[in-house]
């Protein structure tokens, strides 16, 4: 497990609940996945093997790439201009695929700071972060962070002072914003690496600021 | 008027900040919507895939988790396109539930 994965968890001190696979009776929906899925394999149009390839590269997915890249961006004004004009060669460089969807990297400043949102669904720079977390997906989130962005900020216990702006992006499906947020101060000299540590998911969403353990 | 689905703005309650680590049948539904929007098969869009989520009623849409609503959309898809037939689905689907009842899954 990964330092960033703890780190993604600054929000919440619960455990993730899972979902039992096949513990009891399955519900009409997985039984569908299951027959949806066979039949694709019976007509050879997927192979159980690139399913389970797919999976595989979903896993490895994490927002440990998008902190790579925040931390380089933070460590190289070059790169940071790159990331920032040409995102997608700018991820690419890093080795992130950002996938066919067009990248948008916003940057957190003393004068603006960027939320994300998809209040249609649940459009995510997914190709870099990985998958979307649920609140992101709720009905709540949605609706709220285009009305009122810095009550739902307060509510994940992030405070934007009034003299700074708060820009919220909505994401479509094909475009994906990903925040670049602020480097904290007293983090000078640091390492990539362990500028890193400290960039979480909820950072590159805008929900939460990078902070010094 | 607005469909159910175009929530931006509208009044609702806190954010509750869950997430849940993502079960294999879901990680499979999205493995397979990856797989059937590449390139090389091409069987369904993003808008195809948002299409049939917005088809979906209001009420069945509250109800279901999130991969319902996809599997549900990539399902319809498949059928729309012709990919799969809804006799061979039904089929399938009576299939599953006599193997889960066996024990067989």
């Amino acid at each position: 497990m990964s330092t960033h994965h703890d780190h993604d968890h600054d929000h919440h001190d619960h455990k993730h609940p899972t979902q039992p696979d096949v513990d009891g009776p399955l519900t009409y929906h997985q039984r569908l996945e299951i027959a949806v899925r066979e039949l694709l394999i019976e007509k050879g149009i997927v192979t159980a093997d690139e399913v389970r390839r797919a999976i595989e590269a979903m896993d490895a997915r994490t927002p440990a790439q998008g902190a790579r890249i925040v931390a380089h961006a933070w460590a190289d004004p070059a790169y940071k201009k790159k990331l920032l004009t040409e995102p997608r060669e700018a991820s690419l460089e890093l080795g992130v695929d950002p996938g066919v969807t067009k990248l948008v990297v916003v940057e957190n400043t003393d004068k603006v700071h960027n939320l994300v949102v998809c209040t249609l669904c649940s459009c995510y720079p997914r190709s870099i972060l990985g998958l979307p977390p649920d609140w992101y997906k709720s009905r709540a989130y949605r609706s709220r962070a285009v009305r009122e962005p810095r009550k739902v900020m307060s509510e994940f216990g992030l405070e934007i002072p009034d003299d700074i702006a708060v820009r919220v992006h909505d994401s479509t499906a094909d475009m994906r914003y990903l925040v670049l947020p602020k480097r904290p101060k007293g983090t000078e000299g640091w390492s990539e690496e362990k500028l890193a540590a400290i960039v979480t998911r909820d950072t590159m969403i805008g929900i939460a600021e990078a902070r010094i353990p | 008027m607005r469909q159910h689905h175009d929530m931006g703005g509208e009044p609702a309650g806190r954010v509750e900040k869950t997430e849940h680590d993502y079960a294999p049948w879901e990680k499979r539904v999205d493995a397979l919507l990856v797989l059937l929007s590449d390139r090389e098969r091409s069987l369904i869009r993003t808008d195809e895939l948002r299409k049939n989520i917005e088809a979906i009623g209001p009420d069945a849409y509250e109800k279901m988790s999130y991969y319902e609503r996809w599997i549900t959309s990539v399902t319809a898809n498949l059928l729309q396109r012709g990919a799969i037939t809804a006799e061979e689905l039904s089929r399938k689907l009576a299939d599953v539930e006599r193997r889960e009842k066996e024990g067989l899954l």
